[in-house]
């Protein structure tokens, strides 16, 4: 197969390169330019756009002895991933632009622009594994590495778009894909790990936040209130704040019963952030919009899901709805925050994908 | 893999001419600093002077008038950083400097860095559709006051579209004024006629490996009543103006490549521009909405290099098509600049009035000494099939 292997310019998507190379396919590294201007995202070797990161993986790519070009997404980016984030934000959700990026960059816009320029697949260093179901169907399965899996990000793949992809290191544990890649001669076999928001400096949200909105932020402060509506601070925008969070509250006053407070709720409108006590995020449902299933579209499924990137797995009943999806939590779960993704599971096999849309709070006996 | 290479970038580098290896190899083997006492020495020095001789000779001006830099872009800082310093010392009020908006980078960038350190006021003067200069804007921007202009500064071919400007006309708007003027003439050195002397330019900026030469060699030819402020100081080689240890083997090789690219200029011009001939002719046969950017092709080198040439492919993307090009074994250009990573829609391109999809859907095709028939071919077999399908990735990026 002619592939094009998506190279960060870290250590998986070069090994991956190297890999679908030593599978006998044709490969073309490309490097994808996804920050319009590269000085004012995120600097330093933890990023997916500066220069460095283009620079390391054009040497991978001679290492490994492919062709290399960078193509230019910064626009198709900003506008679907970064836009999104901001309004999603903005309307006092809490958004994961990396599965956005998945579905909307790297298996679409890189993908389409692949085939047509004559390649067959698109590769990448998401550690997860495809295998062919007994209906012929490609299935995406987790990684064999647990604490590595990246199946979570890729739950937002269709069966056109799994046709398409490689991910030639869902077999292996990341420390042996270092140590490959020190085998193989790659520089940056000792790079460290990216974390966070590829585009958010420091992983600084609030901060990245407040600067890019400005005008567009829906409030540029409120009060944070308890349950009861006592007020108990203030606070700078509400785009700060996800449920569930407890850091950065920065409450004067402790809880009259000397425990931990966290975000409950969010209100865009008012400005007005709700904190109460952990047991009151308890969540026992779920809905679910936008579905994007992998292959066929379950009725009712009993599985698993997963509410956030290497969150862990919650046994659930899933329901398709019309255009929505409902999901029964069976343990509840903590600080859900709608603009999530909720990755279904059967088994090891992801199912699909749906973004959350409102939360059922446990009721209080 | 690839049968052989199709090297249609001869405007970016060109490969070195056999005379100019015989040239760098001989004097690899040899010890000598150009600025020692002693016999070897004198030696080096003697090879560096001649090189000096050789290019006066080519490109019409005094030995004196050489100043060998590391290459185009330095003589370009040097020439505007220095010139801009000392034309300002000797009076305050000449802050001006005055250009096009499609100076190679070497140039914009270094007056852009003038403007932001220096309180330069830079004014990129317009050009026309086919990129040359409007002479007349020239002569209206240095008549509103001719006291505060430092500087003129104006390529004589264009790296991208290959246009040629108007330096004599140039030379003489500004002389009435008494304001000096450089030239960038890296790409038209050996292409076209270039005479220092008789262009009546004050600065002139060329390098090695555009011509034959090696890369990391090059001058800026300047006038000895110019007073050119130093970027690089140190052993004052260079007439004080710029310092390091001359680079003997490099110059020599320079030397031999400048004398060979302009003794054969005339052919050369001819044999190419024929080649660019038949290779505009069969893109456009092959891809009959194909646009060619820049000025007229004829007569060969009056108007644009022999070289260049520089089209649009509607639809697509320029960067998908070298791709597809390069996986044939064609190299081209999209002549953007890849600026911080991430390629930029050409500012010559803009600056010439196009829009910016029109900009990114370009390419250069740059033939040299050592293009033939074979490689022009290969591109006219290749272009059609190449531009159908880039044109199918650029609808599906949108």
């Amino acid at each position: 197969m002619r592939v094009v292997a998506a190279m960060s310019g870290g250590v998986d998507s070069a090994v991956a390169a190297a890999r679908a190379k030593d599978a006998g396919h044709d490969v073309t590294g490309v490097h994808l330019a996804l920050s319009r201007n590269p000085a004012s995202y995120r600097s330093g070797a933890r990023g997916c756009c500066t220069i460095e990161d283009a620079n390391d993986a054009r040497r991978a790519a001679d290492v490994i002895g492919i062709p290399f070009y960078v193509w230019d997404l910064s626009d198709r980016f900003h506008e679907d991933v970064v836009e999104d984030f901001m309004d999603e934000y903005a309307a006092g959700r809490t958004p994961n632009p990396c599965l956005r990026c998945n579905e909307r960059i790297k298996f679409a816009a890189v993908l389409d622009r692949a085939l047509a320029l004559g390649f067959d697949a698109v590769a990448t260093g998401h550690y997860a594994t495809l295998r062919e179901g007994d209906d012929g169907l490609v299935e995406l399965h987790r990684a064999v590495d647990g604490a590595k899996d990246q199946s979570y990000v890729l739950g937002v793949l269709d069966q056109g778009q799994l046709r398409h992809s490689l991910f030639p290191l869902g077999d292996t544990p990341k420390p042996q894909v270092r140590a490959e890649a020190a085998e193989r001669g790659l520089l940056v076999a000792d790079k460290p790990d990216s974390h966070d928001i590829c585009f958010v400096a420091d992983g600084d949200n609030a901060g990245w936040l407040r600067e890019k909105l400005g005008d567009r932020a829906p409030n540029s402060g409120g009060a944070i209130l308890d349950e009861a509506g006592v007020e108990l601070g203030r606070h700078d925008g509400t785009y700060a704040f996800t449920i569930g969070q407890r850091k950065g509250l920065r409450l004067g006053r402790p809880a009259p019963d000397g425990r931990p407070r966290f975000v409950l709720d969010i209100e865009p409108v008012s400005g007005t952030v709700t904190v109460g006590p952990r047991e009151h995020l308890a969540v026992d449902g779920l809905t679910g919009i936008r579905p994007r299933w992998c292959g066929s579209v379950p009725d009712v499924l009993e599985g698993t899901v997963q509410l956030r990137a290497h969150g862990e797995e919650h046994r659930a009943r899933v329901a398709v709805v019309g255009d929505a999806v409902d999901i029964e939590l069976l343990d509840p779960a903590y600080g859900i925050a709608p603009g999530q993704a909720a990755v279904i599971y059967d088994g090891s096999r992801v199912v699909g994908s749906a973004t959350i849309s409102a939360t059922r709070r446990v009721q209080a006996a | 893999m690839t049968a052989r290479t199709v090297y249609l970038d001869h405007a970016a580098t060109t490969p070195m001419v056999p005379a100019a290896i015989e040239a760098m190899t001989r004097e690899f083997a040899e010890v000598g600093n150009a600025s020692s006492l002693h016999a070897s020495g004198r030696r080096a020095r003697r090879v560096v002077e001649e090189s000096r001789e050789t290019i006066a000779e080519a490109v019409g001006c005094r030995p004196g008038e050489v100043v060998f830099t590391s290459g185009g872009t330095e003589s370009d800082n040097l020439a505007l950083k220095g010139i801009f310093w000392s034309r300002r010392s000797a009076d305050p009020r000449r802050t001006r400097i005055l250009t096009t908006g499609v100076e190679h980078h070497a140039v914009l960038d270094s007056l852009h860095w003038l403007e932001e350190r220096e309180g330069a006021q830079v004014e990129q003067l317009p050009v026309d559709r086919t990129g040359r200069l409007q002479v007349d804007a020239l002569r209206d921007a240095i008549g509103r006051d001719p006291d505060s202009v430092a500087l003129v500064s104006v390529m004589w071919a264009n790296n991208e579209v290959g246009t040629l400007q108007p330096v004599s006309e140039v030379v003489e708007v500004a002389h009435a004024h008494g304001v000096p003027v450089h030239t960038d003439a890296v790409q038209a050195v050996g292409a076209v006629p270039v005479d220092f002397a008789a262009s009546g330019a004050d600065a002139l900026s060329l390098t090695g490996h555009k011509l034959g030469g090696p890369v990391g060699a090059g001058a800026l030819v300047c006038r000895r009543e110019l007073e050119v402020t130093a970027l690089v100081h140190g052993g004052g080689q260079e007439r004080d103006i710029r310092s390091g240890t001359s680079a003997t083997p490099a110059i020599a090789g320079f030397a031999a490549a400048v004398e060979l690219a302009v003794k054969q200029q005339p052919e050369y011009a001819v044999r190419v521009g024929a080649l660019r001939q038949r290779l505009v002719d069969g893109v456009l046969r092959a891809v009959p909405d194909a646009v060619l950017n820049g000025a007229a092709l004829e007569p060969v080198g009056a108007h644009r290099l022999p070289g260049n040439a520089h089209l649009s492919f509607p639809g697509c993307e320029g960067d998908s098509l070298l791709m597809l090009l390069d996986a044939r074994g064609i190299e081209c250009s999209t002549g953007s600049a890849c600026s911080a990573g991430v390629p930029q829609a050409s500012h010559v391109l803009i600056a010439m009035g196009h829009d910016e999809a029109t900009a990114r859907s370009s390419l250069r095709f740059s033939l040299g000494h050592s293009s033939t028939e074979g490689d022009v071919d290969a591109l006219l077999e290749a272009i059609g099939p190449c531009v159908e399908r880039a044109r199918a990735a650029g609808v599906a990026a949108r």
